[in-house]
């Protein structure tokens, strides 16, 4: 398998402060590859830079062979990395299927291609029912598929997820873990950075641990979840 | 456009074209008084237009719109009394003045992550500035003002735009309805759809794949560019120019007044909100007259507390929840 | 630097406090409530009156009158606030301005009313006094004025750092949600804040009625000349207001005296527009 997205050496800090030190890793096409760690870790700050949100202060960030550190996060939208937001960042005055919509004119210039695309989308995650309705007024779980229709919109060969599953019940999560699986069987990559255990292990491939800005593991669910130091710095702390 | 006409219901299309076939045929029985009421009318509907496509649909805030009425104004003005251009050419170079200037106020506020309020003090202060330039400014007159002479060769033609009223009802008129419909036409584009990802959430629409600050940088070029073509009107129409009137943070105000009544983002806000306010300023002109009051501040401080009430009532403006009540499916954005 | 340059710098720089101390009212209730004040210039003006009408009624000295027409403008800003503006906290920006230039033509529009177009000069009988200090003749009443304002100030800076409502707003403009909480009434501290905001107005319209002529054309001037001071120093900053105020005073004398007075607006917008595009946060804001 050839890796999609390559990160090497990666780094940030502000002030001083390291929040990424010198992180590695490949995300391969078509997998699914979970970051986890404690608050503060640094996972959102890690994502942030791949999404083109903050420049890095050192590393490289390979995507499908071209270097993408730096770069507007537009620019690296249409390169084809998808995200969504940790507090979700929907058009909160369009309705729903105007927010699909934009995402997939990223693609075309034709709007009745866009709301094509976004009739197709919205359908695969349950909103399609809800389309007329304002973004706004939609509960917290409706919000968050809102928020991976949008990115799906944009058809990236990389979708970015960043806790999409904190704050929704059992029943939710499991809704959400079976759409991402369809996803991925369809050839999608997805990269995700949760809290949430269950779907981590229900989805991910491998899993990446970040602690204190530094990758302290990396494998298979198996071989991680047992590693000692994870166990120690986070697993027996939060999420058992 | 298309998609906004086929999705307007009967009554809708019926209203529309009822206004419009009132407006072609008013000058048969509206005497002159009333002309000039309309014109201004379609005059603010025409520059609110151009205002909100900037505000309401990209999402930034300019108060310094008369910089480019203003500048579009002198433009032709100056270059019909000091070279004869006339204005149907005179426009043409307007607009590229004017458009330059928004792309300087854009560049130099977006590139820099200013925005909100901080913004719009930019656009006041290169408002105020080019004003007191021109204060100063030797070949337009300078704060003595410009004047449309009257007698030079040609200025009575109506290519030069020197006929009556009547000349400048049906273009006002013009203006608006074409106004109107390159709003509707961009709000149903993908540049429209764009305009309102910004104006929503610049951070996802960039998460998106959209160049925020090249789709605010449109925005401001068309806002621009209508606003100076407004300018030139105003500039004939009136036949004098003065800085501290044409530049002044006043024109500015005025100008936003219409859409932000009317229904801010909306394609018919900006007209219903001409078609509330002028009348209204107008018919305090003609009470406080018929009343024998002379107090030119009186009709002002009315005007204020009228824009204070609709705020607070209806501060989405009042063309949503007019078309809510006349049953018409136009206020879906 | 010669002894002229030097006489007009330093007029500027007090005519400058006195700006600074308006700015100073702008920059407080934006600080904590997140409000543009557009009827700033405005109630300057009406202040400008104020001591006008107590100097001719009552013989009352401006440098005395600031006291009760400050009074009367916390209790103006306080019910201005708790009546007109409080619904409007954390509505849109364009809602706000419309309310407040609603607000500021009705103002303007009744001092013209009232008053008429024309200024009203308050004839103190040491108008013309000044001091000679060296090479400088520096006017008495720019020396008292300036003294005042930097004096109010002082009271406001004080005010804020060391009683328990100060700190309250404080902690308001840092973190609302925080304040609410732990149970402060965030209603009735913002509605303190305005008022605070409007006694600066109010003392600053004060001491300008004796360097200019009241007349209701100031308003909008004044209004923009705020913004300018607050932007330059930095939105939110109650030391950058005086500073920014300081330099716009100074810049406006200079460029009055060489270059022209009707131009000296036009250095201020610049000055402003420099600012904005080097540093938005202005010279001693926080960053944004």
């Amino acid at each position: 398998m050839t890796a999609l997205l390559s990160v090497r050496d990666l780094s940030k800090h502000f002030r001083g402060l390291a929040a990424v030190s010198r992180v590695n890793f490949d995300v391969n096409s078509g997998e699914i590859f979970a970051i986890i760690g404690p608050n503060g870790a640094g996972k959102t700050t890690l994502f942030n830079m791949i999404a083109g949100a903050m420049p890095p202060n050192g590393g490289t960030i390979t995507f499908a062979g071209e270097q993408i550190g730096g770069l507007r996060s537009d620019e690296i939208a249409r390169r084809g990395i998808g995200r969504t937001f940790q507090v979700v960042k929907p058009f909160p005055a369009l309705t729903v299927e105007d927010n699909v919509v934009i995402g997939a004119l990223m693609r075309t210039n034709s709007l009745s291609d866009a709301r094509t695309t976004a009739s197709e989308i919205l359908t695969k995650l349950d909103l399609i029912a809800k389309r007329d309705q304002i973004a706004s007024s939609l509960t917290l779980p409706d919000r968050k598929r809102l928020e991976v229709a949008r990115a799906l919109a944009t058809k990236p060969k990389l979708l970015l997820l960043d806790e999409v599953m904190a704050g929704l019940r059992p029943t939710e999560t499991d809704r959400i873990v079976a759409i991402l699986r369809d996803l991925n069987k369809t050839g999608l990559t997805i990269l995700l950075i949760e809290h949430v255990m269950r779907a981590v292990t229900a989805l991910a491939s491998r899993i990446l641990v970040l602690h204190h800005g530094a990758a302290i593991a990396q494998g298979t669910p198996e071989h991680v979840l047992r590693d000692p130091a994870v166990i120690e710095s986070y697993l027996g702390a939060e999420a058992l | 456009m298309t998609n906004i006409w086929y999705h307007t219901n009967w009554r809708g299309k019926a209203i529309c074209l009822l206004l419009l076939l009132a407006f072609v045929a008013a000058p048969i029985v509206a005497d002159r008084y009333l002309l000039s009421v309309l014109i201004l009318v379609f005059y603010f509907a025409y520059l609110g237009h151009a205002w909100n496509l900037l505000m309401g649909f990209a999402g930034q805030l300019s108060l310094g719109h008369a910089l480019y009425l203003g500048l579009g104004a002198y433009t032709a003005t100056a270059l019909w009394t000091l070279f004869g251009v006339g204005p149907w050419i005179g426009v043409f170079i307007a607009i590229p003045v004017a458009a330059a200037a928004g792309m300087l106020v854009g560049w130099l506020g977006w590139r820099f992550a200013i925005e909100g309020v901080y913004f719009a003090l930019l656009t006041i202060a290169f408002a105020e500035f080019t004003r007191i330039g021109f204060d100063h400014l030797g070949i337009t007159g300078a704060s003595a003002g410009l004047f449309l002479s009257v007698s030079s060769e040609g200025a009575d033609k109506w290519w030069n735009l020197g006929g009556g009223p009547l000349l400048y009802y049906y273009i006002s008129l013009i203006l608006a309805v074409a106004a109107t419909v390159l709003v509707a036409g961009l709000r149903q584009s993908s540049l429209g759809y764009r305009w309102l990802a910004v104006r929503e959430d610049p951070e996802a629409a960039q998460a998106v794949g959209i160049n925020i600050f090249r789709a605010r940088m449109i925005a401001m070029l068309i806002s621009s560019s209508m606003t100076a073509v407004g300018g030139v009107f105003y500039g004939f129409y009136y036949r004098n120019l003065f800085p501290s009137q044409v530049f002044d943070i006043g024109r500015s105000i005025e100008l936003i007044l219409a859409p932000i009544i009317g229904g801010l983002g909306t394609i018919f806000g900006p007209v219903v909100g001409a078609i509330i306010l002028t009348p209204l300023g107008e018919g305090l002109t003609g009470l406080m007259q018929s009343l024998g009051i002379n107090a030119p501040g009186a009709k002002l401080i009315f005007y204020g507390i009228m824009l204070m009430i609709i705020i607070s009532l209806r501060p989405d403006g009042v063309w949503p929840w007019l078309a809510r009540q006349m049953g018409l499916n136009g206020s879906r954005k | 630097m010669t002894a002229i340059t030097l006489n007009v710098i330093v007029q500027g720089v007090l005519t400058g406090l006195v700006y600074g101390l308006m700015a100073l009212g702008l920059s407080v209730i934006f600080g904590v409530m997140r409000v543009v004040n557009f009827a700033h210039g405005e109630l300057t003006v009406v202040a400008m009156y104020a001591a006008f009408l107590l100097f001719e009624m009552l013989h009352l000295e401006p440098l005395i009158a600031l006291l009760p027409i400050a009074a009367a403008f916390f209790g103006i800003g306080y019910l201005l606030q708790r009546t007109l503006i409080s619904p409007f906290i954390g509505r849109a920006e364009h809602e706000q301005f419309i309310l407040l230039v609603g607000l500021a033509t009705v103002i303007v529009n009744g001092v013209l009313l009232i008053f008429g177009p024309d200024a009203r000069p308050i004839n103190l009988p040491y108008s013309f006094d000044s001091y000679a200090i060296g090479p400088l003749f520096i006017d008495k009443v720019r020396v008292l004025a300036a003294v005042a304002a930097l004096a109010v100030a002082a009271a406001l800076f004080l005010f804020f750092r060391y009683t328990r409502t100060g700190t309250a707003i404080r902690a308001c403009a840092d973190n609302l949600t925080g304040a609410a909480v732990v149970g402060l009434n965030v209603k009735q501290l913002y509605a303190v804040t305005f008022g605070l905001g409007l006694a600066c107005v109010g003392a600053a319209g004060s001491l300008m009625a004796t360097i200019a002529d009241a007349s209701p054309g100031l308003s909008q001037a004044y209004t923009l000349l705020a913004f300018t001071i607050v932007i330059i120093g930095g939105l939110g900053s109650m030391m950058g207001a005086l500073v920014g105020g300081i330099l716009i005073g100074v810049s406006e004398a200079l460029a009055g005296f060489y270059i022209q007075p009707s131009m000296k607006s036009m250095f201020s917008f610049a000055l402003l527009i420099i600012v904005l595009v080097l540093r938005p946060q202005g010279l001693m804001g926080r960053r944004l």
